[in-house]
């Protein structure tokens, strides 16, 4: 009896230590004074911004660090019906494509312009994955100044990454296809022999931001994931990771992670640029568009261009590099000082970390492994500077402070892991929530990173929040990196799923903002600086508003002699010069979004009605005290019928007959 | 006239002539709405700052809109102060008692003129509203103070003397000075 009870009281205390054993949860992650960290009092403004992706919203949206306050979400590659982007006349020309009208895109990455290797806040640069666009935003405005799509390009993902100077933005293309002037029709299973990758180089215009492509690099078939470009003793070139370099069209998961290493492209674009310069290039036909939106005009253009310069890759000599990389490699980042290239295998054991400088001796020397497809390959262990071993499973991507640290994120063991460049010795490991993908440092991609933050972006949320249906919101997770170790700070959920972020300094961007549009610079075809001026045009079956909104009413508010069968289009002139005061508009009925007019901005918004009746229009934001008195009405009559034309406002509003 | 006297109501006369060139009132406007702040200027000649912006705003009460060719005083104002100045200097320069006296009195009666018109000016428009104004508050008057702090609904107006104003107020300090000093002399020669 005795002895069975001495059994069971050690079975007991058997499970109990099992039970003491368990995991820690995410709770028990956090300090005491996280919270003070991150408040930020009502009124007070966060010291960071951080642009974050937004995934397959296809938009931007931004925060304030460490608040984690969702600021703004800014309309980019995805028609917005709350703002009227993409939906309004004026606006739908930057979602034009080659292949016409794309409502829709898939925003992974942003790079902040630089100059001399930091963030100089005037520019915010987005690609789009799915149909190859880059965009610039201004970061005056935070609207979406110019759009241009990559051709012979296809899932822009490695993409867009910018140089020291902001001279260029890459643009990798993560899918090999044949080139548009090649026999396009071919087999898939031909991918080897015909289809082929290309490296985008956009040229940036160092005043306006006018971006336009410089040339392309045309590459053996593989995938181009990400790429950065070298910095201090590596400025003028750019490394590449690429994947599936065992060429596979088919089940890439089993077919294109075979061989043991696949590359880092080491490029010399400075070398590459001066060919270009020198005529080296030839010309190429491709259809692509430029979209450009011009802050005077309040409109955008469309141009659909038909020719690029190509170089091909394999006519160069000295411009590029196959570097060897075990495998897989997603991340290929550099230190601040430009002499380190950590490699990121996502099936890899081990973190790679290359040594720019040996690099640069194997090149004189010659010492290379053969060639791929052409390219020679530099031997491994020759420029390696050595591996962080065990580092943590499914290392993604790798940024820094300014004390010689990397940050490398892990997606399979969810984890932030702290490690120094040089002696490549694991210094923390952080557990995130969940699986993150990208992480960010504020400042982590340039030469003097700002530290003190690092945000995980994670796509896994599980148990964190309060559960929203089977669809769950991704995260972000704030950490003081200030310290040792690392601190988790906060979480919050995002927009989409952030993939990249930048995190800048508020004071490089707070005293560039404007508050409003100065209505005498207005150039839009159809402004009207004043009430008077406003009318009605009728041109066949197209009729047109000139409209204008001022606190509180709308001018025409009664519209008359509108018939079916017409096409109406109502340009609308926010009369306001005055911050934070926009008007919306809306028809009700309309097959088609609101606008948001921003004061002094003009806007131009199709409605084709679908009923005959009278038919309200209303300012849909809140301007003023006397907002829900700002609305009109419009008489639609039969098709044919002859109710005339006539509109006004108060005592020019039409009377009795 | 003594020395002193010529020389201070000669710094009076030169000080007039700041009034021509920088803003002589300001009334400063704050709401909720606008905790940024907004700034109304009297210079001699027109109005600056956030006129546009005040106009739209004081149609919600009925009140006029400020316009600069409305008021006469902004183009005999400059005129006035030049008059002033070169008086003042001119007084004291031929050291003549008439007419520094009539400098004097000139001085007065302008101050005296021009505080009355502001009055009536800032009384005008406080209270003669458009009786169609969409917000109407039974026996709400908004005539802005016209100096010190005053609540006119979610608007709190602070009205005070700018640069030209206190230039201003400066040489009819200096003039007053004088004035009795020389009324002083005067009587002890007697």
């Amino acid at each position: 009896m005795d002895r069975n009870l001495k059994k069971i009281a050690i079975a007991v205390l058997g499970l109990a230590f099992f039970a003491g054993c368990k995991p820690k949860t995410a709770s028990d992650a956090v300090s005491g004074n996280a919270a003070q960290k991150v408040y930020v009092a009502p009124g007070e403004h966060d010291e960071f911004y951080s642009f974050t992706s937004g995934g397959f919203s296809g938009q931007v949206s931004v925060y304030g660090i460490p608040s984690g306050r969702l600021l703004k979400v800014l309309p980019v590659f995805s028609q917005d019906p709350e703002t009227g982007y993409g939906y309004g006349e004026d606006t739908k020309p930057m979602l034009n494509t080659s292949h016409g009208f794309v409502p829709w895109g898939d925003q992974h990455h942003l790079a902040v312009s630089q100059t001399n290797g930091e963030y100089d806040g005037r520019w915010l640069f987005a690609n789009e994955n799915n149909t190859p666009r880059v965009a610039r935003l201004d970061l005056t405005t935070f609207t979406t100044a110019e759009i241009l799509e990559i051709p012979n390009s296809a899932g822009n993902h490695s993409s867009p990454f910018v140089t020291d100077n902001t001279e260029y933005v890459v643009a990798g293309t993560r899918f090999s296809v044949p080139f548009e002037d090649e026999n396009t029709d071919i087999p898939i299973s031909s991918y080897a022999e015909n289809f082929s990758g290309a490296i985008t180089f956009i040229k940036v215009d160092s005043e306006s931001g006018r971006m336009a492509i410089d040339f392309q690099l045309k590459t053996p078939p593989v995938n181009y994931d990400l790429s950065r470009t070298g910095k201090g003793v590596s400025s003028g070139w750019f490394f590449f990771s690429t994947y599936n370099t065992e060429k596979a069209h088919t089940l890439l998961e089993v077919n294109a992670s075979q061989r043991d290493k696949d590359f880092i492209l080491a490029v010399n674009w400075k070398k590459a640029a001066e060919l270009i310069k020198q005529g080296k290039g030839r010309k190429v036909k491709a259809k692509y568009a430029h979209n450009v939106y011009d802050h005077n005009a309040h409109s955008a253009t469309s141009t659909i261009l038909d020719e690029v310069n190509v170089l091909d890759i394999l006519d160069l000599e000295g411009v590029a590099y196959y570097i060897p990389c075990p495998k897989s490699p997603h991340g290929a980042d550099v230190d601040p000082t430009g002499e380190y290239i950590v490699g990121s295998g996502k099936l890899a054991s081990l973190i790679p970390v290359f040594s720019f400088s040996k690099m640069m001796k194997a090149i004189e020397e010659k010492k290379f492994d053969g060639d791929y497809d052409g390219i020679p390959v530099l031997n491994y262990e020759t420029v390696l500077h050595g591996e962080v071993e065990k580092p943590g499973l499914g290392p993604l991507h790798t940024e820094f402070d300014a004390n010689g640290n990397a940050y490398t994120s892990f997606f399979v063991s969810s984890e932030v892991v702290k490690w120094n460049v040089k002696s490549l010795q694991v210094i923390d490991r952080q557990p995130t929530y969940y699986s993150t993908g990208h992480l960010t440092v504020a400042g982590g991609n340039t030469k003097k990173p700002y530290g003190k933050y690092l945000v995980a972006w994670n796509k896994i949320t599980k148990d964190r929040y309060l559960p929203t249906g089977p669809e769950l919101a991704q995260s972000a997770q704030l950490f003081d990196i200030s310290g040792d170790k690392m601190e988790l700070l906060l979480d919050f959920p995002t927009i989409g799923e952030p993939h990249y972020a930048q995190i800048v300094p508020a004071s490089l961007i707070v005293d560039k903002q404007k508050r409003i549009y100065d209505i005498n610079a207005n150039t839009h075809k159809y402004v009207v600086k004043n009430e008077d001026d406003t009318r009605v045009v009728r041109n066949g079956n197209r009729v047109d508003v000139y409209m204008t909104t001022i606190r509180t009413h709308i001018a025409p508010d009664n519209i008359e002699g509108i018939r079916m069968g017409d096409e109406v289009y109502f340009h609308i002139t926010n009369l306001e010069q005055d911050w934070d005061l926009p008007h919306g508009f809306a028809v009700m009925g309309n097959n088609n979004s609101e606008l948001l007019i921003l004061p002094g901005e003009t806007r131009t918004l199709k409605w084709i009605p679908t009923k005959v009746g009278i038919i309200p229009m209303y300012c849909t934001d809140f301007c003023s005290a006397l907002h829900q008195e700002m609305q009109g009405y419009i008489r639609v009559s039969p098709a044919g019928s002859n109710t005339p034309l006539r509109y006004g406002t108060g005592d020019k509003a039409p009377k009795a007959e | 006239m003594h020395s002193t006297t010529r020389i201070l109501v000669g710094i009076a006369g030169a000080v007039l002539f700041i009034a021509l060139f920088v803003p002589i009132w300001q009334i400063q406007l704050t709401a909720p709405q606008y905790p940024e702040g907004l700034e109304l200027f009297i210079h001699s000649d027109k109005l600056s700052g956030d006129v546009q912006i005040i106009n739209g705003l004081n149609h919600y009460i009925g009140m006029k809109e400020l316009h600069k060719d409305d008021f006469i005083e902004f183009t005999v104002l400059p005129y006035i102060i030049v008059a002033l100045g070169l008086i003042g200097l001119l007084a004291a320069a031929v050291n003549r008692k008439g007419l520094f006296f009539f400098w004097v009195i000139f001085f007065a009666l302008f101050g005296i003129v021009t505080i009355i018109r502001f009055y009536l000016w800032l009384y005008d428009y406080g209270h003669n509203l458009d009786p169609a104004a969409p917000i109407q508050v039974p026996g709400m008057s908004y005539q802005p103070p016209m100096i010190g702090y005053k609540q006119l609904l979610n608007f709190g107006a602070y009205s005070i003397p700018a640069t030209g104003g206190w230039a201003m107020i400066g040489a009819a300090v200096l003039a007053a000075i004088t004035f009795i000093k020389e009324v002083k002399f005067k009587k002890k020669k007697i």
